[in-house]
């Protein structure tokens, strides 16, 4: 097991301990591994299971059944655009295309350079201000084609 | 004295620059050395206002908006520290019409005060629906509510007083009252709203149904696309242990409640009251059959009242003013008031409070102002995705349960979400079937299996592929996903879809033909 192996477990351990008297634990250790990891690390998955006393295999499918849960590290920057009915309405459907066309990418994918990932969301709950999108975790409202270049010249793509 | 000047934090304000409106407010007014304070409050729910700036003067709040960061030097020019005449002037908040017709019950606050100070809610007459409870009986309390008619507002509309007696009278040494916050429709913001501009009336709700229930412990599973109102729930949720609101004893009575907040994973399905519960124990959001229902075996097994949002957030007002007061508004079986979110391509979106009975037109055309284009409407998805699409003929209908169940439609959890000529109805259906792909939980057939079909018996019409047969097959996909699915997700999906086909059938001519003609 390498250095960085172990203190990774030491630090999911901790984690588990902080949570574990919590009723149904393991939705809150997922989210926090992730905050602290930027995605649930493959072996994070039978430290957390030994602790609570599950199989890896039911983790594993916690871990795989929910979309916010990543394999592999986002970009730099994350992108979200709402791709729901409100959005629609309003352009959201260009927006997105504009938005692959630029980053020459697909839902859900990394540039290359590693430096955003552009991810489709259902509803910012921003229904009345659309089409809606969220960068770095702010959310951004009435996103024109000129607002989202701007947004993506900020972002460096 | 300083004088006041009200910001709102609503994400949908943030959305649109309220945070940069702010602090440009708060640095002008350093250099020239005004004492302001600056408030951020919660949404009046007036999105093409936002952001909407409001100052406080002797004849009252007046509102500016929307405000850029472009008008703060004009309008501090315009003197509007002391309400000042400019272009952004809306004259007194109250006075706005958008709001001056609303009954605005369950978001009475929201907006006015400052969501976290228990002071602020207090003073305007916040937790007194409370002070009333702890002086009644559990079974009194559960009867005022039944009384009120007060209907689930997540959507399926079930009595929320008959709920609320079966966990009453379950045997159990520990009860829940879980509050689904998982706002996942498109067109809906009723419960982030009120989440971030009004926090305490949404504990306040969750303790009276403890008091009703014998609920000890609260839970409110929300979005983690809600970041900021799972931190101003969570504040209000410290300021109100700290004020001996929640804990051991709900304020000195020597009654025990205490809640937390949940947070979600990007799952649509969670929302299902079942799958939410099993989110929370830490499972696969998958949907359990019923029975049990959740009101006897619930969250880990124990005796839970699954509640929306708005519905818990309706209880402090009817123990306030009484049942009657809440049931007077409304018409049919439909009673009290209704959120009323008008979204999409529509000229004044926003949050409507008003009692059941507006007709779908007045809510669209007078209210909501048409559309954001000025283009003429063509169709109105009422409810979420798993809601109906109707056509301009179908404007009489009144918003009420059952009138909208007459005419196949749904009004769920009264989003209502407005689309120009310009949208294309096979690409709606075909969208219908294919969120349900995405979101479904995999537990039943007709949901995993149906909607991929549904996606591909639409690209085939689309192709002009033998299309009288695959509008046959369509239209029994959708009866068997309708009947054969264990949840609303896969059983509503054919509400989107068969609106769309029915009242809109040129939409589903085949594109080659179009080609062809040209």
């Amino acid at each position: 097991m390498s250095e960085t192996t172990k203190d990774q477990n030491v630090r999911v351990e901790a984690i588990c301990d902080q949570m574990i008297t919590m009723e149904g634990p393991l939705l809150p250790i997922l989210h926090e591994v992730q905050e602290e990891f930027g995605h649930i690390p493959e072996g994070a998955l039978q430290t957390i299971a030994k602790k609570l006393n599950l199989s890896r295999a039911e983790v594993h499918g916690v871990a795989s059944f929910y979309h916010d849960f990543r394999e592999e590290k986002a970009g730099k920057h994350v992108i979200k655009i709402c791709r729901a009915e409100a959005c629609q309405a309003m352009g959201a459907d260009a927006l997105g295309d504009q938005v692959r066309r630029h980053l020459k990418v697909d839902w859900s994918q990394t540039t290359s350079d590693r430096k955003i990932t552009l991810e489709p969301v259902f509803c910012l709950g921003l229904c009345a201000c659309a089409p809606a999108a969220m960068v770095d975790g702010k959310v951004v409202g009435r996103v024109t084609r000129d607002r989202m270049n701007r947004i993506l010249d900020e972002v460096g793509a | 004295m300083s004088i006041k000047v009200y910001v709102p934090l609503d994400s949908g304000a943030v959305a649109l620059g309220a945070d940069e409106v702010a602090s440009a407010i708060a640095s002008k007014a350093e250099k020239i050395g005004a004492d302001v304070k600056i408030v951020r409050n919660g949404s009046f729910g007036m999105y093409w206002l936002e952001p909407m700036v409001e100052v406080e003067t002797p004849r009252g709040r007046v509102a500016y908006g929307p405000v850029s960061t472009d008008d703060i030097d004009a309008l501090f020019a315009a003197d509007f520290l002391k309400g000042g005449e400019h272009k952004r002037y809306l004259g007194r908040t109250q006075d706005i019409p958008f709001l001056k017709s609303q009954s605005r019950l369950t978001f009475q606050r929201c907006g006015i005060i400052d969501p976290v100070s228990l002071d602020d809610y207090r003073a305007h007459d916040g937790l007194t629906g409370l002070e009333n409870a702890l002086k009644m009986s559990a079974a009194d309390i559960v009867k005022a509510v039944t009384d009120s008619g007060l209907r689930g507002r997540g959507g399926a509309g079930f009595p929320t007083g008959i709920k609320w007696n079966t966990v009453r009278e379950a045997p159990g040494d520990q009860k829940y009252i879980v509050c689904n916050a998982d706002e996942g429709d498109s067109g809906t913001f009723a419960d982030r709203m009120i989440m971030e501009g009004e926090p305490f009336v949404l504990i306040e709700g969750m303790i009276i149904a403890g008091l009703a229930t014998g609920a000890t412990k609260g839970y409110v599973y929300t979005r983690s696309e809600y970041p900021d109102a799972i931190r101003i729930m969570n504040e209000a949720i410290d300021v109100a242990r700290s004020a001996g609101l929640l804990g051991a004893s709900v304020l000195g009575s020597g009654k025990a409640f205490d809640m937390e907040v949940r947070m979600g994973a990007g799952a649509y399905v969670c929302g299902e009251e079942t799958s939410l519960l099993n989110s929370m124990e830490g499972k696969r959001g998958v949907v359990r059959a019923k029975p049990p229902l959740p009101a006897l075996q619930g969250f880990m097994g124990r005796p839970t009242v699954v509640n929306n949002v708005i519905s818990l957030c309706s209880v402090p007002v009817i123990l306030e003013k009484g049942p009657e007061y809440y049931r007077d508004f409304g018409m049919g079986r439909s009673r009290g008031t209704i959120p009323i979110q008008i979204a999409g391509n529509v000229k004044h979106g926003g949050l409507y409070e008003i009692g059941f009975g507006l007709t779908l037109g007045e809510i669209v055309e007078q209210i909501g102002g048409g559309t954001a284009t000025g283009r003429p409407v063509k169709a109105v998805q009422v409810g979420g995705p798993l809601g109906a699409y109707f056509p301009r003929e179908l404007f009489d209908t009144p918003f009420d349960y059952e009138e909208f169940a007459k005419r196949d439609g749904l009004i769920g959890h009264a989003g209502v979400v407005v689309f120009d000529d310009t949208v294309d109805m096979m690409k709606q259906a075909r969208f219908a079937m294919e969120f349900c792909a995405i979101e479904s939980c995999g537990k039943c057939t007709p949901c995993r299996i149906g909607s991929i079909r549904g996606t591909e018996v639409v690209d085939k019409l689309e192709r002009g592929e033998e299309p009288e047969l695959q509008i046959e097959l369509l239209r029994d996909l959708c009866e068997t996903m309708k009947f054969g699915s264990l949840c609303a997700l896969g059983g509503f999906t054919p509400y989107p879809v068969l609106s769309a086909l029915n009242h809109f059938p040129d939409d589903f001519k085949p594109r080659a033909l179009d080609i062809a003609a040209e």
